[in-house]
């Protein structure tokens, strides 16, 4: 009975009830919120690359490797030779090994070239691979595909020429070995978004004319005589490799970080992508950190409502108090009276998050390539509701000692 | 078996930290089914002295009995209960909760006090006979307390005062908010029910003219005396 008169009690005050309930509802959802972002962001980060088991690459730091090889950033120390690469390819272990190969541009996106399996072996997000929306994969040798971001920040379609520049902030241009877009990709939310790929062989093919990173002057190799040239690399920047059983993933490790010829590295993706994601994740970190914050501001919001209607209530207080209410009696009905304002709008306001997740999910994935995973909500947010919920009881306990303390030297006796 | 349903002996209180005020009280007392009307002026001390009887402040010294029980060798907590079971509370006006319906307010008390729902019975019924008693409608025991007039909602209080049966009933200058015809048909519902039940009554106010229908009138300052020092 004393739960429903305190039920009755806040529905007679239910604007400003429902005020607070409404500021408690939305910073749970903008923390929910926010650490759904950071942990979908995470997971999409971490699931930039799956289904490589090993990267492969010249001696450097492991996050350097990912850094080029994936993300595109940076640039490579050294590069793998052929026979290098060939000899890895060679190994027991390896069951299949893309190259890559890096250092040209087209605009301000980044040129690779790769082979066909790398549309075969590059997997994101789980293990998805890429899709074409448009087109086909390069087929010819001056064929290129370009990620969903290279084709809508350029505006370009299949057939769309394009040219390649030497170096990654170059004017320098392969003027003379034009490209043609073959095929553009889905969006992935991954760096492939932002590249264009190119064959191994063609990458070859715009440096036919080129010594020692510049132009031989007067040189121009017509195309057709290019495309009879032995276009075998003699380098690539990297390569990624899957390896025919997990257990041997370290076996193939170690024999590339001891391969004797030259100094190379090999990483394991995950790892790697673990190490960056420390470095990059302290924003995130920040923003919930900030959200956080939201949360405790809408709890003292909480506490200044429940003081502010004490003085207002001392009457309900000493009808209590005459009716042989303790004061402690007082306190818990305060009490009771914040935690269902705190459960209420840590319900609603996970309510809030759902809604916000069904409506934002597809506009989040297309636009910056995060997926926010909709499922039952996880431990984790259960203790961040549970924790508001009690943290509310804490904080109401200001309001309602003061009530305790009033309805101690009042007694029943309040003249109105 | 004590006679006496309320006894107060040698009572001393003063108001810690105040601006001195002190009161005190040699001898006052009430029978059982009494009725008495306790006159006095505002600031007389009429409020301290109910909030003594209620237990919701300690005196300085002194005895108060209330049903053969010396409150004041009570704690707070017992105090509390004490008076839920035994002293219904009738304020002068705003009596009820506003959000509550009537049957809520009337049940209040037992909430607070075991013993006395004992007493009430089936305290559902017993409060839907109090309130036809009282003159209330039926419809009326589902409706919010704030929906009543101030006369009805003056009858809720009372029929919350008597159910359960208490000993006592205090009643802080019930029929001030009421016009000259509803305070006697007020007063009347509130005899009838005090004498069923024989129920002492102390009913405090400042108007004489309700003396006659009382069986003692006594005004505050033949029983107590009020010290004040002005700091």
């Amino acid at each position: 009975m004393i739960l429903r008169l305190a039920i009755a009690s806040l529905s007679a005050r239910a604007l400003t009830v429902g005020m607070t309930v409404l500021a408690i509802a939305l910073s749970v959802a903008l923390y929910l919120g926010v650490e759904k972002v950071r942990t979908g962001a995470k997971a999409s980060f971490t699931d930039t690359i799956s289904g490589t088991d090993l990267i492969v690459g010249a001696r450097s730091g492991s996050v350097q490797l990912l850094l080029y090889s994936v993300f595109r950033i940076g640039n490579a120390t050294n590069n793998v030779t052929w026979d290098s690469y060939q000899e890895i390819a060679g190994h027991p272990a390896a069951e299949w090994i893309v190259p890559i190969s890096l250092g040209d541009s087209h605009r301000q996106f980044r040129v690779m070239g790769t082979t066909k399996d790398f549309f075969e072996h590059y997997k994101y997000r789980k293990g998805q691979p890429l899709e074409m929306s448009d087109g086909v994969i390069m087929d010819d040798l001056f064929d290129a595909v370009i990620g969903a971001d290279v084709a809508k920040s350029l505006g370009y379609t299949v057939d769309s020429p394009i040219v390649v520049a030497h170096g990654l902030a170059s004017f320098v241009e392969h003027k003379d070995q034009p490209f043609r877009v073959s095929g553009i990709l889905a969006k992935t939310g991954t760096p492939v978004d932002r590249t264009v790929i190119v064959s191994l062989e063609a990458m070859e093919a715009i440096h036919v004319d080129w010594k020692t990173g510049a132009r031989t002057p007067g040189q121009s190799t017509p195309a057709d005589v290019i495309r009879k040239m032995d276009l075998t690399p003699k380098t690539v920047t990297a390569a990624l490799v899957g390896v025919d059983s997990p257990l041997r993933t370290f076996a193939l490790q170690r024999y590339v970080n001891e391969y004797p010829k030259e100094p190379l590295l090999a990483i394991l993706p995950g790892v790697a992508l673990q190490e960056l994601w420390g470095i990059v994740g302290i924003a995130e970190t920040a923003l919930l950190a900030v959200s956080a914050m939201v949360v405790v501001t809408a709890l003292i919001g909480m506490m200044a409502t429940i003081f502010s209607s004490l003085n207002e209530r001392r009457r309900e207080m000493a009808i209590f108090r005459a009716m042989g209410a303790r004061p402690v009696t007082i306190l818990g009905l305060l009490v009771i009276e914040a935690t269902m304002i705190a459960t209420a709008g840590a319900g609603l306001g996970l309510g809030l998050l759902y809604c916000g997740l069904v409506v934002a999910q597809p506009i989040v994935d297309s636009a910056f390539g995060i997926w926010l995973d909709i499922d039952a909500p996880t431990l984790r947010e259960a203790v961040v509701i549970l924790a508001v919920v009690g943290a509310g009881v804490i904080v109401s306990l200001v309001p309602a000692i003061r009530a305790y303390r009033m309805s101690v030297a009042d007694g029943m006796m309040v003249k109105t | 078996m004590e006679s006496s349903v309320l006894e107060l002996s040698e009572v001393s209180f003063h108001w810690p930290g105040r601006a001195k005020f002190t009161l005190s009280l040699r001898e006052f007392a009430l029978e059982r089914g009494e009725t008495v009307l306790l006159l006095g002026e505002s600031g007389s001390g009429k409020s301290t002295l109910l909030s003594l009887i209620c237990g919701t402040i300690l005196p300085n010294r002194g005895t108060i009995r209330i049903a053969g029980k010396d409150i004041t060798r009570l704690s707070g907590g017992a105090r509390d209960r004490f008076r839920a079971e035994n002293i219904g509370v009738i304020f002068q006006q705003f009596n009820l909760l506003p959000f509550g319906t009537v049957a809520d307010n009337i049940l209040l008390p037992l909430q607070f006090a075991p013993g006395r729902r004992k007493r009430a019975g089936n305290a559902k019924a017993a409060a839907a006979g109090l309130c036809s008693d009282l003159g209330l409608p039926k419809d009326v025991f589902t409706a919010k307390a704030n929906t009543l007039s101030v006369g009805q909602q003056q009858r809720v209080a009372v029929a919350r005062a008597l159910i359960g049966h208490p000993h006592l009933i205090i009643a802080d200058e019930p029929t001030s908010a009421l016009d000259a015809n509803s305070q006697a048909a007020f007063l009347d519902l509130l005899f009838q029910q005090t004498s069923a039940h024989e129920t002492a009554l102390l009913m405090v106010s400042h108007d004489p003219r309700l003396a006659e229908r009382f069986d003692r009138v006594v005004r505050m300052e033949e029983i107590a005396q009020i010290e004040r020092a002005v700091a």
